[in-house]
């Protein structure tokens, strides 16, 4: 009953886009009108916290070394800190805008461990290329993540921050378990199943 | 008689301001995305050869996930923001 680990990052794929366009809506009309309703403020910060949530059952469940359990459970952390930091700022109970800087730590510590915890090239398979550029392009995303604490209402940090979302949820819809990238596929990687 | 509804009708349109567009149009654009990726790959839509398929591959289909986002964001988040995106337009 366990899935695939392929369809976990579909899932998370999904997970992202919508929490893509969720700041993207934002972005474009502004934290005000984004707020006028109150079930909207909430969205995007619980769902990144449920997220994170999510992330330890697949800590458990998929246990391929030690360094992918140390990952999962990173991501797991810093996605419920992010989450949680944004629900804290939306609800009141967290005054100062830093906060947001949790936000552009999980992205910090999320590519690091991408990167670290991925053992083989970039071009070894479709996984490992994909592990390293999700883990480089949230490392260079902290960018906007640290722009949108620090500089309020920049529509150039707030819709890079978003489409760094739609970004992620798209290179992990295109994660597979076991395929070739770019042509290149190790021998040592194993035959594609499908 | 005709003319005068066509003009009532007329004035009561509110015309959508760019942001009004562009978020109108997140929704749809998402759904389809996915829908061209759904023809450009259809071997990743199982429903499709959907015999001697596991759980997993029936329930995970990416492109209908994609189509799936961007239906419940134009049903349930975009009418609402836009409505209060016009308010916050006429208001100042």
């Amino acid at each position: 009953m366990q899935p695939p680990a392929e369809h976990v990052h579909w899932m998370f794929a999904t997970g992202f886009l919508v929490l893509g366009l969720c700041l993207l809506a934002e972005a474009i009309v502004g934290q005000e009108v984004w707020r006028r309703r109150r079930w909207r403020a909430y969205l995007w910060p619980g769902f990144a916290f449920v997220m994170g949530v999510f992330m330890w059952p697949v800590m458990v469940f998929f246990t391929n070394s030690t360094i992918h359990t140390l990952a999962h459970s990173a991501w797991a952390q810093v996605m419920m800190l992010a989450g949680g930091a944004e629900l804290g700022l939306v609800r009141g109970k967290l005054r100062n805008p830093l906060w947001r800087l949790c936000v552009a730590v999980a992205f910090l510590v999320s590519g690091a461990a991408l990167i670290i915890h991925e053992q083989n090239g970039w071009f070894f398979q479709r996984s490992a290329f994909l592990h390293h550029l999700l883990g480089w392009t949230m490392v260079g995303a902290t960018v906007f993540a640290v722009g949108r604490a620090v500089r309020r209402r920049s529509l150039f940090f707030e819709s890079g921050f978003a489409l760094t979302f739609v970004a992620l949820a798209v290179l992990l819809y295109c994660d597979r378990d076991l395929a070739p990238i770019f042509g290149h596929l190790s021998p040592l990687a194993g035959n594609p199943h499908r | 008689m005709n003319a005068e509804l066509a003009s009532q009708l007329k004035a009561r349109t509110i015309p959508r301001s760019g942001r009004a567009r562009a978020v109108s149009s997140l929704g749809p654009l998402t759904s389809v995305a996915g829908l061209v990726w759904a023809f450009v790959q259809p071997y990743r839509v199982t429903l499709l050869h959907p015999h001697d398929q596991g759980f997993w591959w029936l329930f995970v289909e990416p492109p209908l996930l994609v189509m799936l986002v961007g239906i419940l964001f134009a049903v349930l988040v975009a009418p609402g923001l836009i409505d209060d995106l016009q308010d916050a337009e006429r208001e100042g």
